[in-house]
């Protein structure tokens, strides 16, 4: 076994969705190398070299790496592809753009939001919106996957000394290029990557009402994020949506508050340790994954929460 | 500009799907099938682009079994022009597909090919990226804005930290997120209409593609069913069983 993750990155960090693949690897073989294309990417090739469990990493920087366009990336990997017999990447809205191309060009198929490794040719993955969970076994030379991040633990980020090489960028395809990014600004956690998530849904009313939300996250150190409904009624971005087609997450502790529960909805978040549902409608589907269901207004809950949430911190 | 729009028939979304009991698949026989519903986007976004002048013929393709034909019915009723199946009754996974569908490119020469990011069948989120890469074309994924230039595309993209744009040359391919527009109820005059537009049936023989599966599907389940918990009273007793039964807070 001979394993290939890509690193997911913005040439200052390693996003934390590479720790979680790079444990999904160690589970394939020990003979790991992490490919950190970028440019100026230095400091997150010196991050992925402290991994645990990672045995080389692999630097291609380039200005033609700068964003990872899927184009690129893509010729680059299939070019180191040669003895691996695993490519690996984060099943994250990079991972899903670039990989398909890879698998393609190498004519060999990809096995998508891997979530269970059964042997190093089988793998189980959800379909449906995870209703189902199809496992599935690959007869390619090349196994070329996307790793869902909440079916793994993160690797220990720090211990591991690997070797850095650098490899030799391919050519730039010159077809597309970037233009721009309008990226949240926020000083709360990632959402795939927090402890604690407040989510709000159609039941929030409006964006301004998602502060009452802000505020309680905020003392709770989470994440806020959202329903589709209310991404598509325009309170908060589209990144803050939890769901099939949103963010998959599966925190510590996940609040519903004015969600219903959309089959959609639950197929990104069920897999949460402890759920607690806040909405005043009894019959909400949601109280039916909820640990813990409140049956209330959310304009009087949400702030009384905020101030029993003071109290508990005041008491120590 | 020439639009080559790609449609899925899959079960309905409003559908439960159920694992069949032998763990073959899921139970699909006397289910309500659909147009993938980011297909529908697709199919949308290209009516728009015809709309505004800027593309002269939409052409809806879909692969699979004879049925698909409804499919490409509804995306000719939405107003695409003409269609194309490919007939098999073969299984087909997303690398068949992208190499059918390039096939048909070839043929068929657009400008731009639009597709939905996944099917909410399958969930791959491969078929676009795959064809693109056999195409050696640029590709504009999950996308919730397509701005055409003088030989170029904008495609704005939904990405983890928000929005992303993208400028690729033609031609070039894109893939439908759920905010790039709302698609089109179909008019009953329009269904009428549909069905006197020209669809042509090919086989995956005459594009000269191997669709054998590369995966094989060994088992289908579902997954463990989580169990309600309780009710609580108050936010306070919430607090407190979150701090001390739950230990999370």
């Amino acid at each position: 076994m001979s394993i290939l993750v890509i690193a997911e990155h913005d040439n200052a960090a390693l996003k934390a969705a590479t720790l979680n693949t790079v444990t999904a690897a160690t589970q394939l073989g020990e003979d790991i190398a992490v490919l950190v294309a970028g440019h100026n990417c230095g400091a997150v090739a010196e991050a992925a070299a402290q991994v645990a469990g990672v045995k080389k990493v692999l630097v291609a920087d380039a200005p033609h790496y700068a964003h990872q366009l899927a184009e690129n990336m893509a010729a680059l990997v299939v070019g180191l592809a040669g003895d691996h017999t695993h490519i690996l990447a984060p099943a994250t809205a990079a991972g899903k753009n670039t990989l398909p191309r890879v698998a393609a060009l190498l004519d060999v198929a990809q096995i998508s939001d891997v979530i269970k490794i059964d042997s190093a040719d089988t793998f189980v993955r959800p379909i449906y919106a995870g209703n189902v969970l199809a496992t599935v076994q690959s007869k390619d030379s090349v196994k070329v996957m996307t790793v869902r991040g909440t079916a793994f633990p993160a690797a220990t980020a720090t211990g591991g000394s690997a070797a850095i090489e650098t490899v030799a960028p391919a050519a730039d395809a010159g077809v597309s290029s970037f233009v721009g990014q309008q990226l949240t600004q926020s000083d709360r956690p990632e959402l795939t990557a927090a402890r604690i998530i407040v989510s709000g849904g159609r039941g929030m009313g409006n964006g301004d009402n998602f502060k009452l939300l802000e505020d309680v996250a905020d003392k709770l150190g989470a994440a806020v994020g959202a329903s589709r409904a209310a991404v598509d009624a325009g309170f908060v971005p589209n990144d803050y949506q939890v769901g099939q087609t949103g963010k998959v997450v599966a925190p510590t502790l996940y609040v519903a508050v004015g969600i219903s529960g959309a089959i959609q909805h639950l197929a990104g978040m069920k897999d949460s340790k402890v759920i607690v549902a806040i909405n005043k409608d009894e019959e909400a589907p949601i109280f039916q994954v909820a640990d813990y269901g409140l049956v209330a207004d959310l304009f009087a809950a949400v702030p009384e929460l905020s101030k029993e949430l003071d109290k508990l911190k005041a008491a120590g | 500009m020439k639009i080559l729009v790609a449609v899925k028939r899959v079960v309905d979304y409003n559908v439960k799907v159920r694992a069949k009991a032998d763990g073959t698949g899921v139970e699909t026989a006397n289910v309500k099938m659909s147009m993938n519903p980011f297909d529908e986007i697709a199919v949308e976004e290209a009516i728009r682009l015809q709309e505004a002048g800027k593309a002269q013929e939409i052409v809806a393709i879909s692969l699979g079994v004879a049925a698909c034909q409804d499919t490409i019915r509804t995306a000719l009723a939405m107003g695409a022009d003409r269609g194309i199946l490919v007939e098999t009754d073969a299984e087909l996974q997303p690398l068949a597909v992208a190499k059918l569908l390039k096939a048909a490119v070839e043929k068929e020469k657009p400008d731009l090919v639009i597709l939905g990011k996944q099917a909410i069948d399958d969930d791959a989120n491969q078929t676009g990226q795959m064809l693109a890469a056999l195409l050696g074309w640029p590709q504009g994924t999950f996308a919730s804005k397509v701005e055409l230039g003088d030989g170029t595309v904008n495609v704005t993209r939904e990405v983890d930290g928000g929005l992303e744009t993208v400028a690729l040359k033609l031609p070039a391919l894109v893939t439908a997120d759920l905010r790039l527009n709302e698609p089109r109820f179909v008019k009953l005059p329009n269904i009428m209409k549909a069905k006197k537009k020209p669809l042509e049936v090919l086989k995956p023989a005459d594009l000269g593609v191997d669709v054998a599966p590369r995966l094989v599907t060994l088992k289908v389940q579902e997954p463990p069913k989580r169990q309600a918990g309780i009710k609580v009273g108050s936010v306070a007793e919430l607090v407190d069983k979150l701090h001390n039964e739950a230990h999370v807070i």
